[in-house]
């Protein structure tokens, strides 16, 4: 509103009350400069408010995207039946409780061109490669015993600090004393780099690894599973049961006390704080109810009651937008209050209880909170069977590597949580997708 | 049969039912089918309805009733010298009666004599069944464990019996009933109906829950350490007490973390206010249609995004830039402190000051706008003197329901803020939150009966009590302003 025209029939005034005319140009430019500002403060917060979504997104994805990349190294290893099973009887007892590692070191040195390894070159040697490399020799030797006495070409995972070295986050300038990889060792990755014997795969193991303390074999699958299971229950308990209020409270409900106190109860629930809810989930499921602590049975429960009232608001918002007119012109034809609704009212607001629906989802796949209350931070080292097993979930997962000391971790944290951001964002952009296309204007 | 089974059966019975009476409905008046009340399908369900909901609904109430009398009954049953011992040890050795019956239920006959006579074997016996008992069982306890099996049995018995018999009884009743006068159609209505209505009272049962639950745990705490106590003390010092300690030594003063919610709170408010309300100026006021229905829903990303995201972001990213910003000017602020969580926190709540202010800035009638221009005021100015004080009190609401926010969240917090309480007003030091001692007094291994654990009710309970205030305050101001202009 610059451009205000100047009134030449106001009053006369003095120098004082001149304050507010238009016909003084030093007022007016003070005027116009105060506009332009005001207006600069709005964009400088919006752009602000930007800023922090950039900086929060760069520095996940640049701390993360080097978790789908794992250094590995191609070993020939020697199943020797001397060192795993020397009475040949291939019981399973015998076969899981052969030192594997050892295997791996031998065809480490062997790799290296080492003849006789002194204690110190054994030891920075056995420092390249992940601890956990005798898991994956012997599921390989469970899943087929007659692969002893063979030599098989093997891609093991190098341990976590050469990981990080090869992936540039040690300085190799930084003095030897200060830095946790040896020059010795430099020198070995760099021969085996330029050999192609060391080389960055996808990490597969980020999301079929289950729970460890060593970054470079530590993965998801429990924490995924975990949350599928959760997701699952909050769906098959949260609608049906959300739908159905929802129906009620809007085309049911007589206007009474009771109907008002379950609305602002409705309303309430969903500020109350996430940890309450975990509270809840504690005393009741688990204390009174008895189930099992850290199932995802109880963590479903808790973020279904969650949900619930998420979901309540959405569908009450879309049964909202059908028109009376469409109730009107069923009765009239004589359908009966029930028929109107569940044949004509609830398949026109499906688009809208959807969208409600998966924005609730969204909800709680992030949800950290409550889980912690019961119990889902454990060190889960199988699949979860059934919903009834010990579990986490992925931002617990995401929880508790945020916590871990080691520095690998880091990585790890960075990598699960594009991973919950990639869930949420594939979640919310089909939320999206279904509104625009489904939206009805009547 | 078990109850999984039980149901199953219903359901195939109460679809047998539906199809009984959808075609009983039909061949009730082949001729006219007009000449029925309600079309065959209700007959179908009518009959559905009756033959599986009355038994659903008694093994329902059963299955809840159930293992607590159990319990009860086994228990009082149990050798006079484990009934004298303390409620712990009565819980443990009902612990050693469950193990040894589910033992016991996976033993071929030949091997439960053997246990019987020989509890070193029984215990041997067991363990190859997978399940592990930390001693041999005596006699007395494998007694007790057979009469929890023989109970067990007998209630699946019974329920087997009573859940089939209500559903024949059903089913004749209702199949007697088809006519074509029957207004099946008008009493299957009256089941959806009030299934509807049984589902919307599951919200306010939640409320119960949470209300009953938290309340009766914190009342349990409220026997070890005075109220009063609670209330006004300074010091926070749990000392974590092992197993079986009872013991109420320890201070539980509320005082530092609320100190420390609000004060974190209040640093995320400052944050958040003014950066939301000048966006949500700009895209009420000055940006084009288009801007604002592309940059709202771009703000809102700030909500959705998880709050352990945040925490993290917090840790690695802020956290160390304020203590490298600090040390540059020469200010120790450490990494956890009350800064870091605060300026994290306020950027995650930036959206629920924005979007609401925005919501309410738009609702303000274009008739005060035009009346301030009218009187020559430019677009700025209109807006901090006629828009800003007639949208004030939506405002202050949606600031409250961000304040709201603020104070129950728990994982920026239990990342970035600390676990130590202080009272402090430095804010580079760290403080602790409500919500942080929650997470950090129920990890672990628990034991129900110490103050120790039952403190986090207390907490929670105070949580509760105080974002609900908050948000009733905030609807209220929210409700009582919009009725001026609609």
């Amino acid at each position: 509103m610059s451009a205000v025209a100047q009134n030449p029939s106001m009053p006369e005034s003095d120098a004082e009350e001149a304050v507010g005319r238009f016909d003084n140009p030093a007022l007016m430019r003070r005027r116009r400069r105060e506009e332009v500002r005001f207006q600069a403060y709005g964009l400088i917060a919006i752009a602000l408010s930007f800023s922090f979504l950039v900086i929060l997104f760069g520095t996940i994805i640049t701390n993360g995207w080097t978790a789908f990349f794992q250094t590995s190294i191609e070993l020939p290893i020697k199943f020797d039946a001397a060192e795993i099973d020397p009475e040949g009887t291939r019981n399973p007892r015998v076969l899981a409780q052969a030192n594997y590692q050892k295997l791996a070191y031998q065809a480490l040195y062997e790799k290296l061109g080492l003849e006789n390894p002194t204690r110190q070159q054994r030891r920075a040697a056995n420092e390249l490669l992940s601890r956990d490399m005798d898991t994956q020799l012997r599921r390989m030797v469970e899943a087929d015993p007659s692969i002893i006495g063979t030599t098989q070409s093997v891609w093991g995972l190098a341990s976590g600090n050469i990981d990080a070295l090869v992936k540039g986050k040690i300085d190799r300038k930084v003095p030897q004393e200060n830095r946790q990889v040896s020059d010795l060792q430099i020198e070995w990755i760099d021969k085996l780099t330029a050999s192609g014997a060391m080389q960055k795969q996808f990490n597969t193991g980020l999301f079929t690894n289950f729970a460890s303390s060593q970054p470079e074999t530590a993965g998801l699958a429990v924490a995924l599973i975990g949350s599928l299971y959760m997701m699952l229950i909050v769906v098959l308990l949260s609608v049906p049961f959300g739908v159905a209020a929802a129906i009620y409270l809007e085309e049911f409900a007589p206007k009474n006390r009771i109907t008002d106190i379950i609305e602002v109860n409705i309303n309430n629930l969903a500020a109350v704080p996430s940890i309450v809810f975990g509270l809840l989930g504690l005393a009741v499921f688990i204390n009174f109810a008895g189930l099992p602590r850290s199932a995802s049975l109880v963590g479903g429960l808790v973020l279904t009651l969650m949900t619930l009232p998420t979901i309540i608001i959405a569908t009450r918002a879309a049964i909202t937008a059908v028109p009376p007119s469409i109730r009107e012109a069923a009765l009239g034809i004589g359908a009966s209050k029930v028929q109107t609704v569940f044949h004509h009212v609830l398949p026109l607001s499906l688009p809208g209880i959807i969208t409600g629906t998966i924005i609730g989802l969204v909800q709680a796949i992030g949800e950290t909170a409550p889980l912690l209350m019961i119990g889902m931070v454990a060190f889960v080292v199988e699949a979860p069977q059934t919903p009834l097993d010990p579990a986490t979930a992925l931002p617990v997962q995401i929880y508790m590597w945020a916590t871990e000391a080691e520095r690998g971790f880091v990585e790890k944290t960075a990598g699960a949580t594009i991973v919950l951001l990639g869930i949420i964002a594939v979640m919310s952009i089909f939320a999206m997708i279904l509104r625009k296309r489904y939206e009805r204007k009547w | 049969m078990s109850l999984s089974t039980l149901l199953f059966c219903l359901l195939v019975a109460a679809v047998v039912a539906f199809f009984i009476g959808f075609w009983r409905a039909k061949r009730l008046s082949p001729d006219n089918p007009r000449a029925l009340h309600s079309r065959p399908g209700y007959h179908g369900g009518y009959l559905a309805l009756a033959t599986a909901l009355p038994a659903i609904l008694v093994l329902m109430i059963w299955s809840a009733v159930e293992p607590r009398f159990i319990q009860a009954e086994v228990e009082s049953n149990l050798p006079a010298q484990v009934l004298e011992g303390s409620q712990g040890q009565i819980g443990l050795a009902m612990g050693v009666v469950r193990s040894v019956a589910t033992g016991l239920e996976r033993l071929s006959p030949a091997e439960v004599a053997a246990a019987k006579a020989n509890p070193r074997e029984a215990q041997r016996l067991f363990g190859s069944k997978g399940v592990v008992i930390a001693s041999p069982p005596d006699a007395a306890i494998i007694a007790s464990a057979e009469e929890l099996n023989s109970i067990k049995s007998l209630s699946e018995i019974a329920k087997t019996a009573v859940a089939a018999f209500l559903a024949i009884f059903g089913f004749i009743f209702a199949f007697r009933k088809l006519s074509p006068n029957l207004r099946a159609r008008n009493r299957v209505e009256q089941v959806i109906i009030a299934g509807l209505m049984a589902a919307s009272s599951v919200a306010i049962l939640t409320t119960a829950g949470i209300v009953l639950s938290v309340l009766f745990e914190s009342v349990e705490f409220f026997s070890h350490v005075s109220i009063i106590d609670f209330l006004t003390g300074t010091v926070w010092d749990p000392r974590f007490a092992g197993a079986g300690d009872t013991s109420g030594d320890g201070q539980f003063g509320l005082v530092p973390l609320l100190w420390g919610t609000l004060y974190i709170s209040f640093v995320a408010l400052l944050v958040a206010v003014p950066i939301g309300l000048l966006a949500a100026i700009y895209m009420a006021e000055y940006a084009h249609p288009n801007v604002r229905s592309a940059v709202k829903p771009a703000l809102e990303m700030l909500a959705g995004i998880p709050t352990i995201v945040y925490g993290f972001f917090a840790v690695v990213t802020v956290g160390p830039f304020i203590n490298f910003v600090g040390s540059e000017a020469g200010l120790a602020i450490q990494p956890t402190s009350v800064l870091t969580a605060g300026i994290v926190m306020g950027i995650m709540i930036i959206p629920f000051v924005s979007s609401l202010s925005d919501d309410i800035i738009t609702a303000i009638p274009r008739a005060l706008r035009e009346g301030s221009y009218g009187l020559g005021a430019t677009q700025s100015e209109t807006i901090k003197r006629v828009v800003l004080p007639a949208a004030l009190p939506g405002i202050v609401g949606a600031i409250l329901l961000a304040a709201s926010r603020a104070i129950g969240e728990t994982m920026i917090v239990v990342l970035a803020a600390g676990i130590a309480a202080n009272l402090t007003l430095n804010p580079a030091e760290s403080v602790t939150t409500i919500t942080v001692k929650i997470v950090s007094q129920l990890t672990g291994d628990l034991e129900f009966n110490s103050p120790q654990t039952l403190v986090a009710f207390a907490l929670g309970f105070t949580l509760f009590i105080l974002t609900l205030g908050l948000n009733v305050y905030a609807l209220y101001i929210v409700r009582k302003y919009r009725e001026q202009y609609e």
